[in-house]
Protein backbone atom coordinates (compact mmCIF):
# COMPACT_ATOMS: atom_id res chain seq x y z
CA UNK A 1 0.00 0.00 0.00
CA UNK A 2 1.35 3.18 0.57
CA UNK A 3 4.62 4.09 1.67
CA UNK A 4 4.71 4.29 5.29
CA UNK A 5 5.89 7.54 7.26
CA UNK A 6 6.89 11.04 6.20
CA UNK A 7 8.01 10.92 3.37
CA UNK A 8 4.67 9.92 1.73
CA UNK A 9 4.97 11.95 -1.46
CA UNK A 10 5.76 9.63 -4.12
CA UNK A 11 2.55 9.12 -5.62
CA UNK A 12 0.98 5.21 -5.57
CA UNK A 13 1.53 4.34 -9.57
CA UNK A 14 0.69 0.93 -9.46
CA UNK A 15 -1.07 -0.36 -6.36
CA UNK A 16 -4.76 1.54 -5.85
CA UNK A 17 -7.47 -0.67 -4.06
CA UNK A 18 -6.98 -4.21 -4.21
CA UNK A 19 -5.22 -6.46 -6.44
CA UNK A 20 -6.54 -7.79 -9.86
CA UNK A 21 -6.41 -11.34 -8.39
CA UNK A 22 -8.95 -10.24 -5.60
CA UNK A 23 -11.19 -8.17 -7.69
CA UNK A 24 -11.42 -11.15 -10.56
CA UNK A 25 -12.49 -13.25 -7.93
CA UNK A 26 -15.34 -11.06 -6.43
CA UNK A 27 -16.85 -9.95 -10.01
CA UNK A 28 -16.64 -13.85 -11.41
CA UNK A 29 -18.48 -14.93 -8.02
CA UNK A 30 -21.29 -11.74 -8.92
CA UNK A 31 -21.36 -13.05 -12.99
CA UNK A 32 -21.81 -16.83 -11.64
CA UNK A 33 -24.44 -15.77 -8.71
CA UNK A 34 -26.20 -13.66 -11.72
CA UNK A 35 -26.32 -16.90 -14.01
CA UNK A 36 -27.49 -19.22 -11.29
CA UNK A 37 -30.63 -16.42 -10.27
CA UNK A 38 -31.05 -15.72 -13.92
CA UNK A 39 -32.16 -19.21 -13.72
CA UNK A 40 -34.23 -19.44 -10.75
CA UNK A 41 -35.34 -16.10 -9.99
CA UNK A 42 -38.28 -13.99 -11.63
CA UNK A 43 -36.81 -10.78 -11.17
CA UNK A 44 -33.79 -10.53 -12.61
CA UNK A 45 -35.40 -11.15 -15.60
CA UNK A 46 -37.69 -8.44 -15.27
CA UNK A 47 -34.64 -6.40 -14.37
CA UNK A 48 -33.51 -7.78 -18.14
CA UNK A 49 -36.16 -6.92 -20.02
CA UNK A 50 -36.16 -3.07 -18.61
CA UNK A 51 -32.62 -2.74 -19.14
CA UNK A 52 -33.28 -3.66 -22.86
CA UNK A 53 -33.83 -0.06 -23.45
CA UNK A 54 -30.09 0.26 -23.87
CA UNK A 55 -30.59 -2.65 -26.89
CA UNK A 56 -32.86 -0.29 -28.45
CA UNK A 57 -30.69 1.70 -30.88
CA UNK A 58 -28.08 -0.99 -30.83
CA UNK A 59 -31.29 -3.07 -33.08
CA UNK A 60 -32.09 0.39 -34.47
CA UNK A 61 -28.26 0.66 -35.96
CA UNK A 62 -27.92 -3.11 -36.69
CA UNK A 63 -31.30 -3.15 -38.68
CA UNK A 64 -30.40 0.05 -40.49
CA UNK A 65 -28.90 -0.78 -43.70
CA UNK A 66 -31.93 -3.40 -44.19
CA UNK A 67 -34.02 -0.30 -44.31
CA UNK A 68 -31.90 1.93 -46.18
CA UNK A 69 -32.11 -0.99 -48.88
CA UNK A 70 -35.53 -1.94 -48.97
CA UNK A 71 -36.29 2.26 -49.10
CA UNK A 72 -34.29 2.43 -51.52
CA UNK A 73 -35.65 -0.41 -53.64
CA UNK A 74 -39.31 1.47 -52.90
CA UNK A 75 -38.01 4.49 -54.15
CA UNK A 76 -36.65 3.29 -57.29
CA UNK A 77 -39.78 1.46 -58.50
CA UNK A 78 -41.26 3.10 -61.59
CA UNK A 79 -45.09 4.10 -61.44
CA UNK A 80 -45.95 1.50 -64.42
CA UNK A 81 -44.22 -1.47 -61.70
CA UNK A 82 -46.20 0.26 -58.63
CA UNK A 83 -49.49 0.31 -60.56
CA UNK A 84 -48.82 -3.26 -61.47
CA UNK A 85 -48.32 -4.46 -58.27
CA UNK A 86 -51.02 -2.85 -57.25
CA UNK A 87 -53.46 -4.56 -59.53
CA UNK A 88 -52.02 -7.58 -58.61
CA UNK A 89 -53.14 -7.08 -54.43
CA UNK A 90 -55.86 -6.04 -55.66
CA UNK A 91 -56.91 -9.36 -57.70
CA UNK A 92 -55.40 -11.00 -54.69
CA UNK A 93 -57.54 -9.18 -51.69
CA UNK A 94 -60.41 -10.30 -53.66
CA UNK A 95 -59.59 -13.72 -53.70
CA UNK A 96 -58.67 -14.09 -50.24
CA UNK A 97 -62.27 -12.24 -49.61
CA UNK A 98 -64.30 -14.81 -51.50
CA UNK A 99 -62.51 -17.17 -49.62
CA UNK A 100 -63.56 -15.56 -46.06
CA UNK A 101 -66.97 -15.10 -46.61
CA UNK A 102 -66.86 -19.16 -47.27
CA UNK A 103 -65.10 -19.17 -44.04
CA UNK A 104 -67.47 -17.38 -42.13
CA UNK A 105 -70.57 -19.24 -43.35
CA UNK A 106 -68.17 -22.63 -41.71
CA UNK A 107 -67.33 -20.96 -38.94
CA UNK A 108 -71.57 -19.51 -38.00
CA UNK A 109 -72.32 -23.37 -39.32
CA UNK A 110 -69.51 -24.78 -36.92
CA UNK A 111 -70.42 -22.89 -33.89
CA UNK A 112 -73.97 -24.33 -34.45
CA UNK A 113 -72.98 -27.75 -34.16
CA UNK A 114 -70.85 -26.98 -30.84
CA UNK A 115 -73.91 -25.93 -29.87
CA UNK A 116 -75.81 -29.10 -30.61
CA UNK A 117 -73.25 -30.85 -29.27
CA UNK A 118 -73.10 -28.63 -25.77
CA UNK A 119 -69.13 -27.85 -26.46
CA UNK A 120 -67.97 -25.23 -25.77
CA UNK A 121 -67.12 -22.78 -28.82
CA UNK A 122 -63.92 -21.99 -30.18
CA UNK A 123 -62.95 -18.28 -29.90
CA UNK A 124 -61.64 -15.33 -32.13
CA UNK A 125 -58.44 -14.26 -31.76
CA UNK A 126 -57.32 -10.71 -32.49
CA UNK A 127 -53.92 -10.05 -33.95
CA UNK A 128 -51.57 -7.47 -33.80
CA UNK A 129 -49.06 -7.24 -36.42
CA UNK A 130 -45.39 -6.70 -35.76
CA UNK A 131 -41.96 -6.39 -37.59
CA UNK A 132 -38.55 -8.36 -36.91
CA UNK A 133 -35.66 -6.01 -35.89
CA UNK A 134 -32.66 -8.74 -34.79
CA UNK A 135 -31.85 -12.16 -34.74
CA UNK A 136 -29.72 -13.40 -31.66
CA UNK A 137 -26.41 -13.37 -32.98
CA UNK A 138 -25.85 -17.13 -31.36
CA UNK A 139 -26.85 -19.50 -33.99
CA UNK A 140 -27.72 -22.21 -30.91
CA UNK A 141 -30.03 -19.77 -30.11
CA UNK A 142 -32.83 -19.44 -32.18
CA UNK A 143 -34.83 -16.02 -30.94
CA UNK A 144 -36.19 -13.12 -32.70
CA UNK A 145 -36.58 -9.60 -31.67
CA UNK A 146 -39.58 -7.85 -32.75
CA UNK A 147 -40.43 -3.65 -32.72
CA UNK A 148 -43.61 -4.44 -30.26
CA UNK A 149 -42.75 -4.31 -26.15
CA UNK A 150 -44.90 -3.39 -23.27
CA UNK A 151 -46.64 -0.26 -24.23
CA UNK A 152 -48.44 -2.46 -27.18
CA UNK A 153 -49.68 -4.92 -24.22
CA UNK A 154 -47.56 -8.08 -24.70
CA UNK A 155 -46.65 -10.88 -22.46
CA UNK A 156 -44.84 -13.09 -21.47
CA UNK A 157 -45.91 -16.53 -23.60
CA UNK A 158 -47.76 -14.81 -26.10
CA UNK A 159 -47.86 -16.83 -29.49
CA UNK A 160 -46.62 -15.42 -32.84
CA UNK A 161 -47.12 -16.69 -36.12
CA UNK A 162 -46.62 -15.63 -39.90
CA UNK A 163 -48.71 -16.29 -42.80
CA UNK A 164 -47.98 -19.86 -42.96
CA UNK A 165 -47.92 -20.92 -39.01
CA UNK A 166 -46.66 -20.50 -35.92
CA UNK A 167 -43.40 -18.98 -35.28
CA UNK A 168 -42.81 -19.25 -31.67
CA UNK A 169 -43.31 -17.26 -28.62
CA UNK A 170 -42.50 -14.08 -26.41
CA UNK A 171 -40.10 -14.91 -23.75
CA UNK A 172 -39.17 -11.38 -23.04
CA UNK A 173 -41.05 -8.50 -23.41
CA UNK A 174 -39.39 -4.70 -22.87
CA UNK A 175 -40.64 -1.38 -23.27
CA UNK A 176 -39.82 -1.05 -26.79
CA UNK A 177 -39.62 -4.34 -28.33
CA UNK A 178 -40.01 -8.37 -27.31
CA UNK A 179 -37.81 -10.96 -27.51
CA UNK A 180 -39.27 -14.24 -28.79
CA UNK A 181 -38.05 -17.71 -28.88
CA UNK A 182 -38.65 -19.99 -32.09
CA UNK A 183 -40.43 -23.70 -31.95
CA UNK A 184 -37.41 -25.05 -33.67
CA UNK A 185 -35.05 -23.88 -30.70
CA UNK A 186 -33.53 -27.05 -28.76
CA UNK A 187 -35.36 -25.51 -25.17
CA UNK A 188 -38.31 -25.51 -27.28
CA UNK A 189 -41.26 -28.06 -27.13
CA UNK A 190 -45.24 -27.49 -27.90
CA UNK A 191 -48.31 -29.90 -27.83
CA UNK A 192 -49.49 -30.76 -31.62
CA UNK A 193 -51.69 -32.83 -32.79
CA UNK A 194 -52.16 -34.63 -36.27
CA UNK A 195 -54.73 -32.27 -38.47
CA UNK A 196 -56.03 -35.76 -40.37
CA UNK A 197 -56.74 -37.83 -36.95
CA UNK A 198 -56.29 -35.80 -34.18
CA UNK A 199 -53.67 -37.87 -32.39
CA UNK A 200 -51.99 -35.82 -30.11
CA UNK A 201 -47.90 -35.47 -29.71
CA UNK A 202 -45.46 -33.10 -28.53
CA UNK A 203 -43.10 -31.40 -30.77
CA UNK A 204 -39.71 -30.48 -29.89
CA UNK A 205 -37.37 -28.44 -31.19
CA UNK A 206 -33.61 -29.59 -32.25
CA UNK A 207 -31.49 -26.54 -32.88
CA UNK A 208 -32.05 -27.24 -36.57
CA UNK A 209 -34.42 -24.23 -38.22
CA UNK A 210 -35.86 -26.81 -40.75
CA UNK A 211 -36.97 -29.63 -38.54
CA UNK A 212 -38.89 -30.46 -35.31
CA UNK A 213 -39.49 -34.03 -34.00
CA UNK A 214 -42.23 -35.77 -32.26
CA UNK A 215 -41.16 -37.69 -29.42
CA UNK A 216 -42.26 -40.83 -28.22
CA UNK A 217 -44.64 -41.40 -30.84
CA UNK A 218 -46.25 -45.12 -30.21
CA UNK A 219 -45.10 -47.36 -33.70
CA UNK A 220 -48.57 -48.36 -34.08
CA UNK A 221 -49.82 -45.14 -34.72
CA UNK A 222 -51.60 -43.44 -37.47
CA UNK A 223 -49.16 -40.91 -38.85
CA UNK A 224 -47.48 -40.70 -42.64
CA UNK A 225 -45.56 -38.45 -44.07
CA UNK A 226 -47.11 -35.45 -45.39
CA UNK A 227 -49.55 -35.05 -42.09
CA UNK A 228 -50.32 -31.67 -41.09
CA UNK A 229 -49.26 -30.95 -37.48
CA UNK A 230 -51.76 -28.22 -35.58
CA UNK A 231 -51.29 -26.63 -32.14
CA UNK A 232 -53.89 -28.97 -30.18
CA UNK A 233 -54.44 -26.05 -27.67
CA UNK A 234 -53.33 -28.47 -24.77
CA UNK A 235 -50.64 -26.59 -22.56
CA UNK A 236 -52.91 -23.80 -22.78
CA UNK A 237 -49.73 -21.16 -24.30
CA UNK A 238 -50.79 -21.85 -27.39
CA UNK A 239 -54.58 -21.43 -29.54
CA UNK A 240 -55.89 -24.17 -31.06
CA UNK A 241 -55.50 -24.77 -34.87
CA UNK A 242 -52.43 -23.05 -36.00
CA UNK A 243 -50.61 -24.87 -38.36
CA UNK A 244 -46.97 -26.05 -36.78
CA UNK A 245 -45.36 -28.24 -39.40
CA UNK A 246 -45.43 -31.02 -42.25
CA UNK A 247 -44.58 -34.43 -41.27
CA UNK A 248 -41.54 -35.44 -43.70
CA UNK A 249 -39.84 -38.66 -42.53
CA UNK A 250 -41.22 -41.31 -40.33
CA UNK A 251 -39.00 -43.85 -39.16
CA UNK A 252 -40.21 -47.74 -37.73
CA UNK A 253 -36.98 -49.23 -36.20
CA UNK A 254 -38.33 -52.52 -34.62
CA UNK A 255 -35.58 -52.53 -32.54
CA UNK A 256 -36.77 -49.15 -30.68
CA UNK A 257 -39.53 -48.93 -28.50
CA UNK A 258 -40.84 -45.62 -30.77
CA UNK A 259 -41.04 -44.10 -34.13
CA UNK A 260 -38.33 -41.60 -34.97
CA UNK A 261 -41.00 -38.50 -36.56
CA UNK A 262 -39.63 -35.46 -38.39
CA UNK A 263 -41.09 -32.58 -39.42
CA UNK A 264 -40.57 -29.50 -40.95
CA UNK A 265 -41.66 -25.88 -39.64
CA UNK A 266 -44.51 -24.40 -41.98
CA UNK A 267 -43.37 -21.09 -40.85
CA UNK A 268 -40.64 -19.48 -42.63
CA UNK A 269 -38.82 -19.57 -39.83
CA UNK A 270 -35.41 -17.83 -41.18
CA UNK A 271 -37.64 -15.33 -43.68
CA UNK A 272 -40.62 -13.54 -42.33
CA UNK A 273 -40.26 -10.04 -41.66
CA UNK A 274 -43.33 -9.26 -40.85
CA UNK A 275 -45.17 -11.33 -37.63
CA UNK A 276 -48.37 -11.71 -36.20
CA UNK A 277 -49.27 -11.79 -32.57
CA UNK A 278 -51.94 -13.19 -31.41
CA UNK A 279 -54.14 -12.04 -28.43
CA UNK A 280 -56.43 -15.26 -27.39
CA UNK A 281 -59.44 -13.11 -25.40
CA UNK A 282 -58.76 -15.33 -22.44
CA UNK A 283 -56.01 -13.66 -21.48
CA UNK A 284 -57.05 -10.20 -22.22
CA UNK A 285 -59.75 -10.86 -20.13
CA UNK A 286 -57.23 -11.88 -17.76
CA UNK A 287 -55.64 -8.26 -17.75
CA UNK B 1 -6.74 16.90 -26.03
CA UNK B 2 -8.48 16.08 -22.70
CA UNK B 3 -8.85 12.86 -21.29
CA UNK B 4 -12.65 13.21 -22.01
CA UNK B 5 -12.05 13.17 -25.24
CA UNK B 6 -10.13 10.03 -25.26
CA UNK B 7 -13.01 8.44 -23.06
CA UNK B 8 -15.11 9.23 -26.04
CA UNK B 9 -12.82 7.51 -28.44
CA UNK B 10 -12.67 4.60 -26.69
CA UNK B 11 -16.63 4.49 -25.71
CA UNK B 12 -17.37 4.80 -29.53
CA UNK B 13 -15.09 1.91 -30.62
CA UNK B 14 -16.76 0.02 -28.52
CA UNK B 15 -20.27 0.67 -29.26
CA UNK B 16 -19.39 -0.27 -33.00
CA UNK B 17 -18.25 -3.34 -31.28
CA UNK B 18 -20.96 -3.80 -29.57
CA UNK B 19 -23.28 -3.37 -32.89
CA UNK B 20 -20.91 -5.45 -35.11
CA UNK B 21 -21.65 -8.08 -32.81
CA UNK B 22 -25.49 -8.31 -33.29
CA UNK B 23 -25.69 -7.04 -37.02
CA UNK B 24 -27.24 -9.80 -38.95
CA UNK B 25 -25.17 -12.35 -40.71
CA UNK B 26 -25.61 -14.91 -43.28
CA UNK B 27 -26.60 -18.17 -42.63
CA UNK B 28 -22.96 -19.57 -43.53
CA UNK B 29 -20.86 -16.89 -41.72
CA UNK B 30 -23.00 -17.63 -38.32
CA UNK B 31 -20.40 -19.29 -36.72
CA UNK B 32 -17.69 -17.39 -37.74
CA UNK B 33 -18.71 -13.87 -36.30
CA UNK B 34 -15.52 -12.58 -34.88
CA UNK B 35 -15.93 -11.54 -30.88
CA UNK B 36 -15.58 -7.46 -31.63
CA UNK B 37 -16.12 -6.51 -28.21
CA UNK B 38 -13.67 -8.67 -26.58
CA UNK B 39 -10.55 -7.61 -29.06
CA UNK B 40 -11.59 -4.17 -28.68
CA UNK B 41 -11.20 -4.45 -25.24
CA UNK B 42 -8.49 -6.37 -25.05
CA UNK B 43 -6.74 -3.59 -27.25
CA UNK B 44 -7.51 -0.64 -25.28
CA UNK B 45 -6.40 -2.66 -22.11
CA UNK B 46 -3.41 -3.58 -23.47
CA UNK B 47 -2.40 0.41 -24.47
CA UNK B 48 -3.97 1.53 -21.07
CA UNK B 49 -3.73 -0.89 -18.83
CA UNK B 50 -4.16 1.56 -15.89
CA UNK B 51 -7.13 3.35 -17.00
CA UNK B 52 -9.13 0.37 -17.85
CA UNK B 53 -9.57 -2.16 -15.80
CA UNK B 54 -11.58 -5.49 -14.31
CA UNK B 55 -14.95 -3.93 -13.44
CA UNK B 56 -15.07 -1.74 -16.79
CA UNK B 57 -14.47 -5.53 -18.49
CA UNK B 58 -17.16 -6.83 -16.17
CA UNK B 59 -19.48 -3.92 -16.78
CA UNK B 60 -18.99 -4.22 -20.62
CA UNK B 61 -20.07 -7.90 -20.16
CA UNK B 62 -23.43 -7.29 -18.62
CA UNK B 63 -24.13 -4.30 -21.59
CA UNK B 64 -23.24 -6.94 -24.15
CA UNK B 65 -25.42 -9.53 -22.32
CA UNK B 66 -28.58 -7.83 -22.86
CA UNK B 67 -27.86 -6.65 -25.99
CA UNK B 68 -27.10 -9.78 -27.39
CA UNK B 69 -29.86 -11.43 -25.36
CA UNK B 70 -27.45 -14.15 -24.29
CA UNK B 71 -27.44 -15.30 -20.52
CA UNK B 72 -27.44 -12.11 -17.99
CA UNK B 73 -23.63 -12.65 -16.56
CA UNK B 74 -22.67 -14.82 -19.66
CA UNK B 75 -20.13 -12.04 -21.20
CA UNK B 76 -19.36 -10.28 -17.71
CA UNK B 77 -17.92 -13.34 -16.62
CA UNK B 78 -15.63 -14.32 -19.49
CA UNK B 79 -14.49 -10.57 -19.88
CA UNK B 80 -13.44 -10.32 -16.40
CA UNK B 81 -11.38 -13.60 -17.16
CA UNK B 82 -9.40 -11.91 -19.97
CA UNK B 83 -9.07 -8.49 -19.07
CA UNK B 84 -7.73 -10.30 -15.40
CA UNK B 85 -5.64 -12.02 -17.98
CA UNK B 86 -4.69 -9.01 -20.09
CA UNK B 87 -3.45 -6.61 -17.23
CA UNK B 88 -0.92 -9.80 -16.29
CA UNK B 89 0.42 -10.04 -19.62
CA UNK B 90 0.17 -6.69 -21.53
CA UNK B 91 3.66 -6.00 -20.91
CA UNK B 92 4.69 -8.52 -22.76
CA UNK B 93 2.18 -8.42 -25.13
CA UNK B 94 2.97 -4.97 -26.18
CA UNK B 95 6.91 -6.32 -27.00
CA UNK B 96 5.45 -8.84 -29.33
CA UNK B 97 5.07 -9.16 -33.44
CA UNK B 98 1.89 -9.31 -34.40
CA UNK B 99 1.67 -12.56 -35.51
CA UNK B 100 2.70 -13.88 -31.94
CA UNK B 101 0.18 -11.52 -30.46
CA UNK B 102 -2.46 -12.80 -32.88
CA UNK B 103 -1.74 -16.05 -31.15
CA UNK B 104 -2.24 -15.15 -28.02
CA UNK B 105 -5.59 -13.57 -29.21
CA UNK B 106 -6.59 -16.73 -30.55
CA UNK B 107 -6.26 -18.31 -26.95
CA UNK B 108 -7.71 -15.64 -25.59
CA UNK B 109 -10.77 -16.17 -27.57
CA UNK B 110 -10.84 -19.46 -27.28
CA UNK B 111 -10.87 -19.48 -23.66
CA UNK B 112 -14.09 -16.32 -24.24
CA UNK B 113 -16.08 -18.67 -25.91
CA UNK B 114 -15.37 -21.77 -23.79
CA UNK B 115 -16.53 -19.94 -21.26
CA UNK B 116 -19.88 -18.64 -23.06
CA UNK B 117 -20.16 -22.04 -23.92
CA UNK B 118 -19.89 -23.29 -20.59
CA UNK B 119 -22.40 -20.53 -19.42
CA UNK B 120 -24.83 -21.79 -21.83
CA UNK B 121 -24.55 -25.19 -21.32
CA UNK B 122 -25.84 -25.10 -17.83
CA UNK B 123 -29.11 -22.82 -19.85
CA UNK B 124 -29.06 -26.29 -21.65
CA UNK B 125 -27.59 -25.18 -25.27
CA UNK B 126 -24.35 -26.04 -25.69
CA UNK B 127 -22.80 -26.65 -28.77
CA UNK B 128 -22.88 -30.38 -29.77
CA UNK B 129 -19.72 -29.88 -32.08
CA UNK B 130 -15.95 -27.55 -31.90
CA UNK B 131 -17.53 -24.91 -34.35
CA UNK B 132 -18.09 -22.73 -31.98
CA UNK B 133 -14.63 -22.03 -31.82
CA UNK B 134 -14.06 -20.87 -34.85
CA UNK B 135 -14.58 -17.25 -33.58
CA UNK B 136 -11.15 -17.46 -32.32
CA UNK B 137 -9.23 -17.98 -35.50
CA UNK B 138 -11.38 -15.60 -37.32
CA UNK B 139 -10.46 -13.13 -34.14
CA UNK B 140 -7.00 -14.21 -34.20
CA UNK B 141 -6.95 -13.51 -38.01
CA UNK B 142 -8.34 -10.02 -37.72
CA UNK B 143 -6.40 -8.87 -34.86
CA UNK B 144 -3.46 -7.72 -36.72
CA UNK B 145 -5.75 -5.05 -39.03
CA UNK B 146 -7.90 -4.20 -35.90
CA UNK B 147 -5.07 -3.47 -33.87
CA UNK B 148 -3.33 -1.04 -36.59
CA UNK B 149 -6.11 0.59 -36.82
CA UNK B 150 -6.76 1.46 -33.20
CA UNK B 151 -3.97 2.26 -32.94
CA UNK B 152 -4.26 5.01 -35.83
CA UNK B 153 -7.10 5.73 -33.72
CA UNK B 154 -5.99 6.35 -30.45
CA UNK B 155 -2.13 8.17 -32.13
CA UNK B 156 -4.67 10.74 -33.49
CA UNK B 157 -6.94 11.30 -30.84
CA UNK B 158 -4.07 11.41 -28.12
CA UNK B 159 -5.96 8.75 -26.22
CA UNK B 160 -3.59 8.45 -23.16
Amino acid sequence: MLATGAGAVIKPLFVKGPSIGARLLVLSLLSLLLIFAGQRYHWLELFEAKASVIAAPFYWMADAPARLLRWGGDSAQSRAQLVEENAQMRVETLLLRGKAQRLASLEAENVRLRELLNSSALLDDSVLVAELISVSPNPLQHQIVINKGASEGLYIGQPIIDALGLMGQIIEVGPLHSRALLITDASHALPVQINRNGVRSIAEGTGLLHELVLRHVAASTDIRVGDILVSSGLGQRFPVGYPVAVVTEVTLDPGQPFATVKAAPSAALNRSRHVLLVFSHQERAER
Amino acid sequence: MNSANGLLVIMLTLVVALWLSIVPLPLWAQWGRPEFVAMVLLYWMMALPERIGIGWAWLLGLVQDVVEGSVFGEHALALAVLAYLILILYQRMRMFTPLQQAAVIFLFIGLHQLLCNWVQALDGNSSSNLLFLLPALISALLWPLLALLLRVLRRSYFVR
